[in-house]
């Protein structure tokens, strides 16, 4: 095996490009991973995610650009060359073999000894908490059991890089959060860097050490989760990470702040570098625009969800223009209601780029 | 995996290619030998024919009754086509349905006739025929063809079936509609590409369906096939240029049907005689 | 219902609907034509042959197949038509393997199928009756063969034509199997296998081989009791009075030219229990490999 241990300093993806047909699936992907990163590839359907990991697998050729481990350049390599472990999304267990022996397979490929084998594999058990089920096959399993069945078998050949295919889309909503918690559990425990693929926001938030937001094949930003979610660097990671007031404004200067005017709207915001005065957008969470005697924008009430702790509501300024905000009380349909946000929290995006 | 190949990959990609190629041009070069000696004047010892010409195709007509033996192709076709739908269908409905006790060995019933190959129950049964008189006539020819091809309707259609959600015909119900009606205004339309695919290869099996054919035909029931059969026995060592005309006869009529009926099955349908599922 | 029937909860329900719990009613007896035209047309015509088989003209009801068995000129047959049916099933099937691998992926794999289901649609008559031409002294195979300066080689009235034409008209058939059951496996199997370490080969003898086994078997079934069957090839393009003088030549003859219906049945049982105890044989063999689901899990 050309590849062996944990002991890297850095993967590097070096303008990463695949095309099918006329299709650009990923255009140009640029990304260092650090050893025992935790990385989430996050972005809606056919944003490329899948792709570039099929390509850092080694199932998908590049169509152009290169990726480095160290300083080996290893794109050309065969995925059987690598040594990386993958979870699939449909776990793609062997049907016919146990589960010891589906554990054992990648360690039987490299020639280990019998009485080596038989010790990881019960390690890797363990370390998955799946000590009991390892004489049954995997049709006998659950779910969750077969999850931790494919990942103890990417991750008991001691790869130096795991790569996980949006492994939790088919699980239940509870045994979804319960492996959450395991996934990273097993990741600080077995210390390999982990690139992680998903379109739930909430996931790579709550797993990832770094999130790499992807839209149309290209990476629209790189960051901590609290970067994300705090300070998105463009309207579209903006949109997907839950500002779900998306408003087009006229945006203009004053002193450190932005005044942005829509309609009936008049708000001050904070601007998303670089800008330019003129047209923009502004987006601002529904959780940032709350209920205030005074505030500044007046709609009427279309809708109110209750939602435990307080009410998700939905109204119309009388331009016309949609907002959602938080209420402390259920609101009637057509009730008047006036909404304020901290401007530190609108976040004013450039219409046009300098 | 799309990882570039090695040397010793190529090669044998390049053999297995070698091969199908080989298959394939063998056998069309058989067809090509067949229909240029139908139009041979002579043929012997030359890469190509002397000369060509049409004439074997009218001796071959009055040499062999063609135009008898076609009818009778038709007749019995259109009959075991017709039947094994009518008797057929119903009962793929009735397995695709109902869950009733015994069903799995009623399924077994239709599945002996596949699975058992036709020289093997054919001789019995045509003994059975000509003991009943059926025999040494067209009514034989037909009741043998129809042996394995009620099955393979019946098992062709079970899973086309099965594949109709049956609360389309429960909401039928719901609205008012009588059985008669249930039948003709939704069954019918939505089981007919179904019905047309297994009867079209139906029809494409029995032209070519020989031991059967030619276990229960008398002088005036012989099918194409059978014909042929008998027209290349009784020439011995080489088969004459009359002879061959009318193997391109038969050649056209099984193509043709083929082609009709690739228009609506995948090609693989017509050998998957057994279903699918694991036993 | 009538009330009246509503408020006798105890009383056994009328046997309509009995029988309707049980999934029997109007539309389970539609079954029944098809059913007992099998029955009438097959069952009983074997059933029939095989009381028939021990009723013979002459003798004892052992004697069809004491004749059978001590005259080398009928049971030489079996061993004739093994010698057919074996090869030819081991070559179709297993060549189809490595074949259908490489064309599993194809894009215009459409062309190549409907290519093969041509010469299974035309017959094994039409086969031997082309092949008697094409591979005959004056044919093009053996014209080419003279190029290349092979020379000629006597291809027809022989076992070697009569192997060809099982092949040619064989092949197809199972090919199309294993295709089918080979694009039934999940790829992503072969991707798992390949990330963890495992090469072509590799991923060949322990994912695709396993999972293959079941459908190998019933490929191989199936195919056997095809060639097995081999008739008018062995007849028109063989020697049938020597070296392809098979065991469906031996019942045709008893039946058609000797007119001993008794000895033919008896000839087509003993047919139908050597392929009977040939699929046995295979069946019992492959449960040395796996049998279940090709899917890798949920997904």
């Amino acid at each position: 095996m050309a590849i062996a241990g944990r002991d890297f300093r850095e993967l590097r993806l070096d303008d990463m490009s695949r095309n099918f047909g006329t299709v650009n699936a990923l255009k140009g992907v640029t990304l260092t991973v650090r050893r025992g990163e935790f990385i989430a590839l996050l972005g809606p359907s056919g944003c490329g995610k899948s792709t570039a990991l099929n390509c850092l697998a080694g199932l998908l050729t590049l169509s152009g650009g290169s990726i480095w481990l160290d300083t080996t350049r290893i794109d050309r390599l065969k995925p059987e060359e690598r040594g990386f472990g993958m979870v699939f999304q449909n776990y793609a267990l062997f049907p016919h073999m146990s589960v010891r022996k589906n554990i054992a397979f990648g360690l039987s490929m490299q020639g280990r000894p019998k009485a080596e084998i038989e010790r990881k594999v019960d390690e890797a058990l363990a370390i998955v908490r799946l000590g009991e089920q390892g004489h049954k096959l995997p049709g006998q399993l659950s779910g969750g059991q077969q999850q931790r069945v494919a990942i103890a078998r990417a991750i008991v050949i001691e790869p130096p890089l795991v790569l996980m295919d949006e492994p939790l889309s088919n699980l239940d909503a509870m045994l979804r959060l319960e492996m959450r918690a395991e996934i990273r559990r097993i990741h600080d425990v077995i210390g390999s860097a982990t690139i992680y693929v998903t379109h739930d926001q909430e996931e790579a938030l709550s797993l990832a050490d770094r999130i790499v937001v992807m839209q149309s094949g290209e990476v629209l930003q790189v960051g901590t989760p609290e970067d994300l979610y705090v300070r998105p660097a463009r309207f579209e990671v903006a949109e997907f990470m839950g500002y779900r007031n998306q408003l087009h404004v006229a945006a203009a200067r004053a002193g450190n702040r932005v005044a942005i005017k829509a309609g009936g709207i008049k708000l001050e915001g904070t601007a998303v570098e670089p800008f330019v005065d003129g047209d923009a957008i502004a987006a601002i969470r529904p959780d940032d625009v709350a209920v205030a005697a005074d505030g500044p924008v007046e709609v009427k009430t279309d809708a109110s969800q209750y939602h435990g702790d307080y009410f998700y509501s939905s109204g119309h300024t009388a331009d016309g223009v949609e907002l959602f905000f938080r209420s402390d009380r259920r609101l009637d349909k057509g009730e008047p209601v006036r909404l304020a946000a901290d401007p530190s929290r609108v976040l004013v995006y450039s219409g046009s780029r300098p | 995996m799309k990882a570039d190949r090695s040397i010793s990959e190529r090669l044998w990609a390049i053999a297995i290619w070698a091969l199908i190629v080989f298959f394939i041009v063998n056998f069309l070069a058989m067809i090509a030998t067949v229909v240029l000696n139908s139009f041979g004047t002579r043929w012997f010892n030359t890469w190509l024919p002397a000369g060509f010409t049409t004439r074997w195709y009218y001796s071959a007509w009055d040499e062999f009754q063609l135009h008898d033996v076609l009818v009778v192709t038709f007749e019995v076709v259109g009959a075991v086509v017709l039947v094994s739908g009518i008797l057929g269908v119903p009962a793929a409905y009735a397995l695709a349905r109902r869950n009733f006790p015994g069903k799995r060995a009623i399924v077994l019933l239709f599945l002996l006739p596949m699975l058992i190959p036709p020289i093997t129950f054919g001789i019995p049964l045509a003994t059975v025929l000509y003991q009943a008189r059926f025999g040494g006539n067209i009514s034989g020819v037909i009741l043998a063809n129809l042996v394995p091809t009620v099955p393979f309707v019946v098992l062709v259609m079970v899973p086309f079936i099965e594949q109709i959600d049956p609360r389309i015909e429960a909401a039928a119900r719901v609205f008012g509609a009588g059985t008669w009606r249930l039948f003709v205004h939704v069954l019918l339309p939505l089981l007919a590409p179904g019905i047309l695919a297994a009867l079209l290869l139906v029809l494409v099996r029995t032209i070519a369906m020989f031991e059967l054919s030619f276990f229960t035909a008398g002088p005036g029931s012989q099918t194409l096939v059978v014909a042929l059969y008998y027209a290349v026995y009784a020439a011995g060592v080489r088969a004459g240029q009359s002879i061959d005309a009318m193997a391109v006869i038969y050649m056209l009529t099984t193509l043709v049907w083929l082609l009709i009926a690739l228009r609506f099955v995948d090609p693989t349908q017509i050998v998957t005689r057994v279903k699918k599922e694991a036993t | 219902m009538s009330e009246a029937a509503l408020r006798k909860p105890a009383d056994r329900p009328p046997l309509r609907v009995r029988l309707a719990l049980r999934d029997i009613d109007g539309v389970t007896l539609l079954v029944l034509p098809a059913a007992l035209f099998v029955l009438v047309l097959f069952i009983y015509p074997f059933t029939y042959g095989f009381v028939l088989s021990f009723k013979p003209k002459a003798g004892d009801w052992l004697a069809n197949y004491r004749k059978f068995f001590s005259d080398p000129f009928l049971y030489d047959t079996v061993g004739a038509t093994f010698r057919l049916a074996i090869p030819a099933t081991l070559i179709n099937v297993f060549v189809s393997i490595p074949i259908a691998l490489r064309v599993r992926r194809l894009e215009r794999r459409r062309v190549l199928t409907t290519l093969l289901v041509v010469p299974i649609t035309l017959g094994t008559v039409l086969i031997a009756e082309g092949l008697l031409i094409y591979l005959g002294p004056q044919g093009w195979f053996n014209r080419v063969l003279s190029l290349v300066g092979i020379g000629h080689v006597r291809l027809v009235h022989n076992y070697t034509g009569v192997m060809l034409s099982l092949i040619l008209s064989g092949f197809p058939f199972a090919f199309l199997l294993t295709l089918s059951h080979l694009t039934g496996i999940d790829p992503s199997l072969e991707h798992a296998a390949a990330t963890l370490g495992a090469k072509a080969r590799a991923r060949f003898w322990h994912i695709i081989m396993p999972l293959l086994a079941q459908g190998l078997a019933i490929n191989l079934c199936l195919s056997f009791v095809q060639t097995f069957s081999v008739f008018p090839s062995a007849v028109l393009l063989g020697a049938p009075a020597g070296a392809t003088r098979v065991i469906s030549i031996a019942a045709y003859q008893a039946a058609y030219e000797q007119y001993d219906a008794s000895m033919a049945s008896a000839i087509a049982m003993i047919m139908g229990f050597c392929q009977l105890a040939v699929v046995a044989v295979i069946l019992a063999s492959r449960g040395v490999w796996y049998r279940g689901a090709t899917g890798g899990g949920k997904g």
